[in-house]
């Protein structure tokens, strides 16, 4: 990969702030280049989700971004007015959520939620989105498309309805997937096929995805690359192959030894450890008070 | 998918009933003059205080007895529903227009137009709703457009609470974030993916308050509050039932239970419908 290539996503010192002045995201800087697999993995609470929303631009409204800049190939989208913001993040971006049960309109059919989006930012017409929905439903190995895109989403199982929204996904070819915990929600058998899913879908495609999880055994298996998250700051980030081989933070390390291990069944579970963290929270306060002189 | 089936029948019987009553009613408040037996304003004082027609001492043509001026009981319960239905429906309708928007914008939008609504509907609710009634209509002056305003200006809020609470519900769904990613603007989302989702709540409060109308509008007419005319209304009847509830039980009772049956049939035929057509449940 030459580094002339303009990466896909490009984060550069991102903070957000509560309206109580607590920073949510401490500027986090990370890109993700095209096709490239990028994993996001941190405890719940770290930031992974808001990173992910900012990114698509629905961060709550009580979130606040006070600095940093974020790049879709080469746009600078805080310079963009909001509805041309809106418009190229349609375009190029989608999401695959994390609880396929609400990520679904109840009161509308699978079909139409789905061609919906083909028809309304890339203007196809209503015969070609369903042509490429078909194309899509195949991709992801549903057998029987006419039933399901005429069926209401409570009629899937869960597995399906996150084939379905993976296939919207990709359908109107993205150049980013935020794929947010897209395994969480599942039955452990279902989230094997699921994440392989992805991942062939990722390789056929060339799209690149932001990967948000908490499952490290996830990150080994999906991702090229590796950001490690902490209270919303980036404290590590590496080539997942170099990270799993020698993580260099202290947190990385004691956040791997604390994953419970297939191969000791019965050892109890550990928290991470408290050391670390106390470390860490030493690190942030100090960084957090550098942070705030120049900001007010 | 067979539990489904269990409570789509479970509706069935309450659905069926329950709108069967308000059809009959309905159509006999539409075509009263033909359904009525006796002219509901012909007073007789020959046939005052005649029982209803399995008793001794009833009259042909006078089925359900009549009252102390000898008016017919039926033909007045027949013509009142006319009263009754037209407030139920205009009430009814107004009240969740003005409520289900508020609710829908406070339940969506949050933040400022949330404070402000939720504020108006907490100090609403903090006026005693039957006395209210009576001071709008004192004010408003009596007629059936006065109590139809009067109804809907108390009850809005009604609609807006329940409905508020829905949206915020439905506003967090994760369908809602992916269709603000495909482009969707607020308004357009709020109408095209949220407001989908609580009409079967919307359905089923509109019924309810169909109910609470007609009797909101018997407790007027029941005060001498209602319409000013010699129209008879359900409450009228109930008003004069009681002060020759010794004499004629009759004239009390039967408006009654036409008023409670009418009640509870609006309520249970909202929750049915509700049942029915909303896909999740279903």
């Amino acid at each position: 990969m030459s580094a002339v290539v303009k990466p896909c996503l490009d984060i550069r010192s991102l903070s957000a702030v509560l309206p109580n002045g607590q920073r949510v995201l401490r500027s986090v800087s990370l890109s993700v280049q095209p096709g490239e697999v990028r994993a996001l993995v941190g405890e719940s609470g770290a930031g992974k989700t808001m990173i992910g929303k900012a990114v698509l631009g629905v961060l709550p409204t009580s979130v606040r971004i006070v600095e940093g800049d974020m790049l879709l190939e080469g746009e600078d989208l805080g310079r963009l007015q909001p509805k041309a913001r809106r418009t190229l993040i349609g375009a190029r971006t989608a999401l695959i959520p994390q609880d396929p049960l609400t990520a679904l309109n109840p009161s509308r059919r699978i079909g139409p939620q789905m061609t919906d989006r083909l028809v309304r930012i890339l203007g196809w017409s209503g015969q070609r989105a369903e042509t490429r929905i078909r194309q899509l439903l195949d991709e992801v190995q549903i057998r029987d498309p006419d039933r399901v895109t005429k069926s209401y989403p409570h009629e899937l199982s869960g597995g399906m309805r996150q084939r379905v929204l993976i296939a919207a996904a990709f359908a109107a070819e993205p150049r980013l997937i935020v794929a947010d915990e897209p395994t969480t929600a599942l039955d452990v058998t279902v989230q094997k096929q699921i994440l392989r899913l992805i991942a062939q879908l990722q390789r056929e495609h060339g799209t690149a995805i932001l990967f948000v999880t908490h499952d490290l055994g996830v990150v080994a298996k999906i991702s090229q690359k590796v950001s490690v998250l902490y209270a919303g700051k980036v404290v590590e980030e590496a080539e997942t192959a170099d990270l799993f081989a020698a993580p260099q933070h202290p947190y990385t390390r004691a956040l791997m030894a604390a994953t419970p291990r297939y191969t000791d069944p019965f050892a109890s579970l550990k928290p991470v450890d408290e050391a670390v963290l106390a470390g860490l929270a030493a690190e942030i306060a100090a960084a957090d008070q550098a942070w705030r002189r120049p900001h007010g | 998918m067979d539990e489904a089936r269990i409570s789509r029948h479970g509706s069935g019987a309450r659905l069926w009933l329950a709108g069967g009553w308000l059809l009959l009613a309905l159509l006999a408040a539409i075509f009263a003059p033909l359904v009525a037996p006796q002219d509901p304003l012909a007073q007789d004082l020959m046939f005052e205080r005649l029982p209803p027609f399995w008793m001794s001492g009833s009259e042909p043509g006078f089925w359900l007895g009549t009252d102390s001026l000898g008016r017919d009981l039926l033909s007045r319960l027949v013509f009142g529903a006319r009263i009754a239905f037209i407030v139920a429906f205009a009430a009814a309708l107004a009240a969740c227009l003005v409520g289900s928007t508020l609710g829908l914008i406070a339940g969506y939008f949050g933040g400022w137009a949330d404070r402000i609504i939720s504020r108006i509907v907490d100090v609403w609710m903090a006026f005693p709703p039957v006395l209210f009634a009576i001071l709008l209509v004192a004010v408003l002056g009596t007629g059936l457009s006065s109590v139809i305003i009067a109804i809907a200006v108390i009850d809005w809020t009604r609609f807006c609470r329940v409905i508020r609470a829905e949206t915020m519900g439905q506003a967090r769904m994760d369908y809602v974030e992916n269709a603000r990613i495909a482009g969707y603007g607020r308004i357009g989302i709020m109408l095209r993916e949220v407001l989908p989702n609580v009409v079967p709540s919307i359905v089923a409060l509109l019924s309810l308050e169909m109910g609470i109308a007609v009797i909101v509008e018997a407790i007027l007419s029941f005060v001498n509050l209602s319409i000013s005319t010699d129209d008879p209304t359900w409450g009228g009847i109930i008003a004069e039932g009681r002060l020759s509830i010794h004499q004629a039980w009759w004239v009390l009772v039967f408006p009654l239970v036409t008023l409670i049956l009418t009640v509870l049939s609006f309520s249970q035929f909202g929750e049915a419908l509700k049942a029915r057509f909303d896909p999740v449940l279903r």
